[in-house]
């Protein structure tokens, strides 16, 4: 069985981000290799100048929401960068850039938070998936 | 019994308790005992489904006024690897 858990971040609001880096190191700490791949908004989020900035909630999430997970936050919640920085420590946590969404977005690689391992392409993407199984946030 | 280790998760949540818990193990040796506390209620199921997936034994577990407590002990280290076969005496069948 391949235990591979491959996350395709497509989302770059706070809420799924933070989905993404708990179903991430959730799969890190039991030992299962963790494959990200960040396309579109989900890359967009990890620009070095603005990976901790507000990005925002799902648009469900409406007021109530918004309060809701601002409280979370105040009570020490911990943010979802730091969530993801811990499971890279603590397990085998692999983030790779979508080569096309940089395209797209004018992203180099250098313009992105180094917890991102680099940048890779689709074909990549499903070669290191494996049999595993793959989540699209 | 003997505490090696006492972490404190209260206040956190899911998934940050078994994070300490692993970041916790990385600091103890094999068969010494680490005491987690939390106050999150998923990190009963939680705590049960890490130590048995990483192979730490979840010794003694219980709760009082909203906290968790879970007492681990950290796995035995993995008997030895059987010795390697040089090639030239695998007999060939």
């Amino acid at each position: 069985m391949d235990e591979t858990i491959s996350i395709v971040l497509f989302s770059g609001t706070d809420d799924k981000l933070t989905a993404a880096a708990t179903l991430a190191a959730g799969a890190a700490v039991l030992g299962r290799p963790v494959k990200i791949f960040l396309q579109y908004w989900g890359l967009n989020a990890f620009r070095a100048d603005r990976v901790t900035a507000d990005h925002g909630l799902a648009p469900e999430a409406g007021e109530a929401g918004r309060a809701a997970v601002d409280a979370a936050a105040k009570a020490g919640q911990a943010h979802w960068l730091e969530t993801l920085r811990m499971a890279k420590e603590l397990g085998d946590v692999d983030i790779q850039a979508c080569s096309a969404s940089m395209d797209i977005l004018k992203i180099k690689h250098a313009d992105l938070d180094p917890i991102v391992d680099g940048v890779a392409g689709v074909a990549a993407f499903y070669i290191n998936a494996g049999e595993g199984q793959i989540i699209f946030i | 019994m003997d505490i090696k280790l006492k972490v404190d998760a209260s206040g956190l949540s899911c998934p940050l308790p078994i994070l300490k818990a692993t970041q916790g193990m990385k600091t103890i040796q094999s068969g010494e005992l680490m005491e987690i506390v939390a106050t999150d209620p998923g990190s009963v199921k939680d705590m049960a489904a890490w130590a048995s997936s990483t192979g730490h034994t979840l010794v003694e577990q219980d709760s009082a006024n909203g906290k968790f407590r879970f007492v681990l002990r950290h796995k035995l280290a993995q008997p030895p690897a059987p010795a390697l076969v040089h090639p030239s005496e695998r007999i060939l069948k």
